[in-house]
């Protein structure tokens, strides 16, 4: 049997898993920020016509799952599996996303590295011979993720300038093997779960590099790397405080960034004119940014390979409450145009 | 000059509010309790009856007069009752703010439906 663990904690999806087409649903704050364009679905308000947030974030997943089948030409029945994930208790979002869908459905929980961890987990059963396409589809929606993780919207509480803004959003991809395509998913890294001892629950950004910034060597290390192998790495949502502690971490640890180092956070407001602290978080972040911003330009050849490395805030509102601090993970997933 | 005593008064009152939640960990709620029990307090060792000729609504408007109303009424019933008071006075001044506040609360409850 083909070995296919790299290193400790690195998978290689050997010729890779393909990546046959994306969908990103966003809000309207997201779609007035400057990667507007990139994204398929823009709602109207942040309601969509639901009663409440939650019923409106279901719809988002829902809508994003439907145009990726969509946009790669499958019918529901064609799909093995579905991965989902959300920020809400019970992963809320997502099962009554898929309610009315014939298809296998695994359920996975890191937070906002929710996209990335998708797509490990399905490219695993993908390679592994265990389905042969697979959805992987995830969301968030600020308003949703606000009155669950800190205070009620309508509280009105004042917000520290290094908070950051959940994107109210959802994205899908999917995903093949083999691969149609040039564009794969060549390798993953999976995170482990670090604590540096942050308890503010607005202060994510510095709670999540440190996991970032362990993910990233362990990447570089299990595949023997340098780091300007990828044209691109994309955190998912330090935000820009927190992109500014990740490179201070790289640099301790040795690791000169010589390379374009970005988050998804950072990229998707525009800080200056959008009140939105340091920049965007939730698991909309990573996945409407690698699903419309990235996956859209690769084709144009601005980038040929990307390391997204989605970053996950662990905490539950009821542990910050009792003092305790915020476990955070990341998770990367290499991808890159396959030479023909 | 009523106007600019209350204006300072009130004014002093929430940047220490503001100044409190910038600079510690503390919460909204922390806050806002903090503030009922140093109106109360203060009301306590007399100094809040001062603050309030001084600035007038500067210094009844903000939340610290709860707990000057809540303590005004215990200390005349204490004196009236003996210590019985202490129950029954709570609400002698504060009774009129609870139930308003209660009723609007309800009047908006009725009238208007939660944005989600």
């Amino acid at each position: 049997m083909t070995q296919r663990k790299a290193g400790k904690r690195s998978i290689s999806f050997g010729p890779g898993v393909g990546i046959t087409a994306s969908s990103t649903v966003v809000g309207p704050m997201e779609a007035a920020g400057p990667l507007g364009r990139y994204f398929d679905t823009v709602l109207p308000d942040t309601k969509y016509g639901e009663k409440c947030w939650e019923g409106t974030e279901s719809k988002m997943l829902k809508e994003a799952c439907e145009s990726v089948m969509q946009n790669a030409k499958a019918q529901p029945e064609d799909v093995d599996i579905i991965v989902t994930s959300d920020l809400l208790n019970q992963l809320t979002s997502s099962s009554y996303a898929v309610r009315e869908m014939p298809i296998n459905h695994l359920g996975v929980y890191s937070a906002c590295a929710g996209f990335a961890e998708g797509v490990i987990v399905a490219g695993m059963a993908l390679v592994g011979g265990f389905a042969s396409k697979a959805v992987v589809a995830v969301s968030s929606h600020h308003d949703a993720a606000e009155r669950q993780y800190r205070f009620p919207t309508e509280l009105g509480v004042q917000r520290p300038p290094w908070a950051q803004w959940t994107v109210t959003g959802a994205g899908a991809a999917f995903l093949e093997f083999p691969a149609p395509d040039p564009l794969v998913v060549s390798r993953a890294t999976l995170g482990r779960v670090v604590d540096y001892g942050v308890k503010d629950a607005y202060d994510m950004g510095a709670a999540m590099a440190p996991a970032a910034a362990d993910t990233i060597e362990a990447h570089l290390q299990d595949f023997g790397l340098p780091i300007n192998h990828y044209d691109l790495i994309l955190t998912g949502d330090l935000g820009s405080y927190g992109l500014e502690v990740l490179r201070e971490l790289l640099a301790r640890r040795g690791i000169v960034v010589d390379t374009q180092l970005e988050d998804c956070g950072a990229l998707i407001y525009d800080r200056n004119k959008q009140d939105v602290h340091s920049g965007g978080s939730g698991l909309g972040s990573s996945a409407t940014v690698f699903n419309g911003y990235v996956l859209k330009q690769i084709p144009q050849g601005r980038w040929r390979k990307v390391l997204l490395v989605a970053t996950g805030a662990l905490h539950s509102p009821v542990r910050v409450k009792q003092s305790e601090s915020i476990p955070s993970v990341a998770h990367a997933i290499g991808v890159e145009v396959k030479e023909s | 000059m009523d106007y600019l005593m209350a204006f300072l008064v009130g004014g002093l009152i929430c940047a220490l509010g503001q100044l409190l939640y910038d600079t510690t960990k503390l919460t909204m709620a922390h806050v806002m309790v903090l503030f009922v029990v140093l109106g109360s307090v203060l009301t306590g060792v007399g100094l809040y009856d001062k603050l309030l000729t001084l600035g007038g609504a500067g210094a009844s408007v903000p939340v610290s007069n709860f707990g000057y109303v809540l303590t005004k009424g215990i200390l005349s019933h204490l004196q009236r009752d003996g210590w019985f008071g202490l129950l029954s006075g709570a609400f002698e001044l504060a009774g009129a703010a609870i139930a308003a506040v209660i009723l609007f609360g309800f009047a908006a409850a009725v009238a208007f439906k939660p944005k989600g």
